[in-house]
């Protein structure tokens, strides 16, 4: 197979289109299209993309069985390793994991490993599972705290395993930031649900409604019969820049912004019956992916302008370059070394708009990205209707407070002792945005499933 | 699901379930809040718990019927059950023996009062508690109150029971008299910032529990902020209590109403399907 065949692109609703709907953005790959990319791959005999993936999916396998056409084939070994794929083909990073070990990434295009996973995923949704695990009960129950993608890995491989898992969640939906922040017209949530289903399909039983650190503290889960505890309970502390103006009515923090749209549904408003207001004008600070997210998403309830506001240039931006680009085919706006000093009160306690201040470039900083530096006499002010901060956000504090052995860093992160995420307290293991601070959905993944093995360890020795 | 066991008119609009939770019963404290969702499309909303039985495992929740949730929640009967009920949340009162304390609830404030001052009393205070609303119709629990209380004294606006006039009326007179070590006061924004106003020169402390909007209540949104002094703090984290001399009650007001126009559109659209106002039904 020639090097030079191109990488085949992911068909995507118009962007004049889908900014009137939250319908998912791209489409997904054909059969043909997938059985071609597919022939892409050079089966290597060493496969570096699977060194890039942090739960180690047999890449080359499955795509060889695209390639053959055995799709059950094809889900069952990406199975093995992922509880999740329908979501990691559509919002892991591929670019900087399995897709750039790809050799083809050296010389030209790396095989679409995400989009292939995502075909194979939606080909199972469509057509039904029909591969049933063999899962022998060991009789011995793990408690997970958290049903977000890090709880959601290790809950499904331990359940594979042969434990008896339930999953603690404080939301009245499982799920975590797969349905409360990322967004339906990135990752549908009925995509998310049929995800959960097959967690639930290895014998795992989630209690929602359950906040680990009020209902029921850790102590308490070990008495109730649970032998080990893996907590990842995610970044759920939103940061505020600490400006004046900032508690005005119309700014959000992201997390609220997406929660209200994605989890309460707000766009359905009245017929759900969460609200949201979103006014003409709506500025986004940050430029993660969370602020994309949130730009995007003020487009689809209504705004005519979406502003990202940062204050380094377009290089240092953090979020996904696809991601950029659709948000740019959409009509977001991006004011670049840029950031909000005060935000201004219409009168009535409401945002009428926002004072800034310009930035320059200077010297790299610690992350090695060049620092910001304010540009004095620049500042100016910008009317606008809604501000939404998306500048990060720190670990919830709820199950840290409530368990004083439990050791945590300055930020209130958990400390893990090891890479298998073993915290202070014996049989009790942390991963995720809890651990690493604000990462990725597949980080999290990893960190769960490598917790899942060392519980798997820990219980094995004990018995 | 959590099922109502018990549901009770207090007053004109004024609803109590006692709803069967365990696990919450045994470990709600006086001060906590829940939140509630009632149907699949619904809002989650911040109630008060107004009292728990860790015998029968229940919770009581007392609200008003003000928004359209509220209004479709007080049509559900006994042995309905509540769709999600989550809890305890937020820090509990910080309860000691203090001295003499005064307890003032006003409207379905009274609700989150009554543990705290049944707390208090019996961690050996002198529990004064005035409690107060607009009628008689409307003030609930003054039984229940007296139960708790060394003394009770009540007030309404327009005198059908108790001293005519507000609960700072009778307040201002108990501070004449009474060598006070702290206050609690639950109610309406305007009253919890009358009383903060009255006890701020003598220097009395003074807590108040504010009930914000909220979605998650778990400190993941970010909605329920409240300037508290010079920091923002999120009520249902370091909250629902706060110190009252700090808590700037004008900005707490307006952001309690930035979704009134939403709300009652919420309201007429589920009070007539044509088109609202009408009254058909």
């Amino acid at each position: 197979m020639p090097l030079k065949v191109p990488r085949n692109s992911m068909p995507t609703q118009e962007p004049q289109e889908r900014i009137n709907n939250f319908k998912e953005v791209a489409l997904g790959y054909e059969l043909e299209i997938a059985k071609k990319e597919a022939e892409r791959c050079l089966q290597c005999k060493r496969p570096f993309c699977k060194e890039g993936c942090p739960v180690e999916v047999d890449i080359p396998e499955f795509i060889q069985a695209l390639k053959e056409d055995d799709m059950q084939k094809a889900i069952d070994i990406i199975r093995t390793k992922n509880s999740l794929p329908a979501v990691c083909g559509r919002v892991c990073p591929q670019e900087n994991q399995c897709e750039m070990k790809c050799v083809l990434s050296k010389k030209g295009e790396a095989v679409a490993i995400g989009r292939l996973e995502r075909f194979v995923a939606d080909w199972e949704a469509e057509h039904g599972r029909n591969t049933e695990e063999k899962i022998k009960s060991n009789g011995k129950k793990v408690a997970i705290v958290g049903a977000g993608p890090a709880g959601l890995t290790c809950a499904g491989d331990l359940a594979k395993m042969g434990y008896e898992v339930t999953v603690f969640e404080a939301l009245h939906t499982p799920g975590g930031v797969l349905m409360y922040g990322i967004p339906e017209f990135r990752l549908p949530k009925a995509v998310v649900k049929r995800e959960i289903e097959y967690i639930e399909s290895l014998g795992v039983k989630f209690e929602n409604n359950s906040v680990v650190g009020k209902l029921y503290d850790i102590e308490e889960l070990f008495e109730l019969g649970f032998q080990s505890i893996f907590i990842g309970t995610g970044a759920g502390l939103p940061y505020f820049m600490n400006i004046p103006g900032e508690n005005l009515n119309g700014v959000y923090s992201a997390n609220e912004f997406l929660t209200r749209t994605n989890l309460m549904s707000a766009y359905d408003f009245p017929n759900s019956s969460t609200p949201i207001k979103v006014g003409k004008k709506v500025a986004i600070v940050g430029a993660g992916n969370v602020a994309i997210d949130a730009a995007r998403t003020a487009l689809r309830l209504g705004a005519e302008e979406s502003y990202i506001v940062y204050r380094r240039s377009r290089a240092e931006m953090p979020a996904r370059l696809e991601e950029i680009e659709h948000a740019e085919e959409e009509g977001v706006k991006f004011l670049l070394l840029t950031s909000p000093i005060k935000i201004n009160d219409d009168g009535t306690g409401t945002v009428k708009s926002m004072t800034c201040i310009r930035y320059e470039l200077g010297e790299p900083d610690q992350s090695g990205r060049r620092s910001p530096v304010a540009i004095e006499n620049s500042e100016f002010t910008m009317e606008i209707d809604n501000i939404i901060m998306a500048i990060g956000q720190g670990p919830n504090p709820l199950i840290p407070s409530s368990t004083p052995n439990l050791q945590t860093n300055q930020k209130g992160n958990i400390v893990t002792l090891n890479e298998d995420g073993l915290t202070s307290i014996e049989g009790v293991y942390a991963g995720g945005d809890i651990v690493t601070g604000a990462a990725t959905v597949i980080l999290a993944m990893g960190a769960g499933k490598k917790a899942a093995r060392a519980i798997d360890k820990y219980l094995t020795k004990q018995s | 699901m959590y099922k109502i066991m018990k549901k009770e008119a207090l007053g004109e609009n004024i609803v109590l379930f006692e709803i069967l939770a365990p696990q919450l019963a045994k470990k709600a404290q006086a001060g906590q809040f829940v939140i509630v969702r009632i149907a699949e499309k619904g809002e989650r909303i911040p109630l008060t718990i107004a009292d728990y039985n860790r015998e029968e495992g229940t919770i009581t929740i007392i609200f008003q019927e003000v928004g359209r949730t509220t209004k479709d929640m007080s049509l559900l009967h006994e042995g309905d059950n509540i769709l999600d009920l989550v809890g305890p949340l937020g820090e509990p009162t910080q309860i000691a023996n203090y001295g003499t304390v005064v307890c003032i609830g006003g409207g379905v404030g009274i609700a989150p009062v009554y543990p705290i001052a049944r707390e208090l009393k019996a961690a050996g205070n002198k529990v004064i508690s005035i409690i107060g609303a607009r009628c008689e119709n409307l003030l609930f629990w003054p039984e229940k109150m007296a139960e708790v209380s060394d003394e009770l004294l009540i007030a309404t606006d327009d005198g059908s029971v108790g001293e005519k006039g507000f609960v700072t009326d009778i307040f201002k007179k108990v501070m004449k008299r009474e060598n006070i070590e702290q206050v609690w006061a639950i109610g309406p924004m305007v009253m919890m910032k009358a009383v903060a106003e009255l006890t701020r020169p003598e220097k009395i402390k003074t807590i108040v529990s504010l009930n914000p909007i909220m979605v998650d209540g778990t400190g993941m949104c970010g909605c329920c902020r409240v300037q508290v002094g010079e920091e923002t703090k999120f009520a249902c984290v370091d909250g629902p209590e706060f110190d009252a001399h700090l808590v700037d009650f004008d900005l707490a007001s307006r952001r309690l109403a930035y979704y009134k126009e939403e709300e009652k559109r919420a309201l007429e659209q589920k009070t007539c399907n044509n088109g609202g106002g009408c009254k058909c039904h």
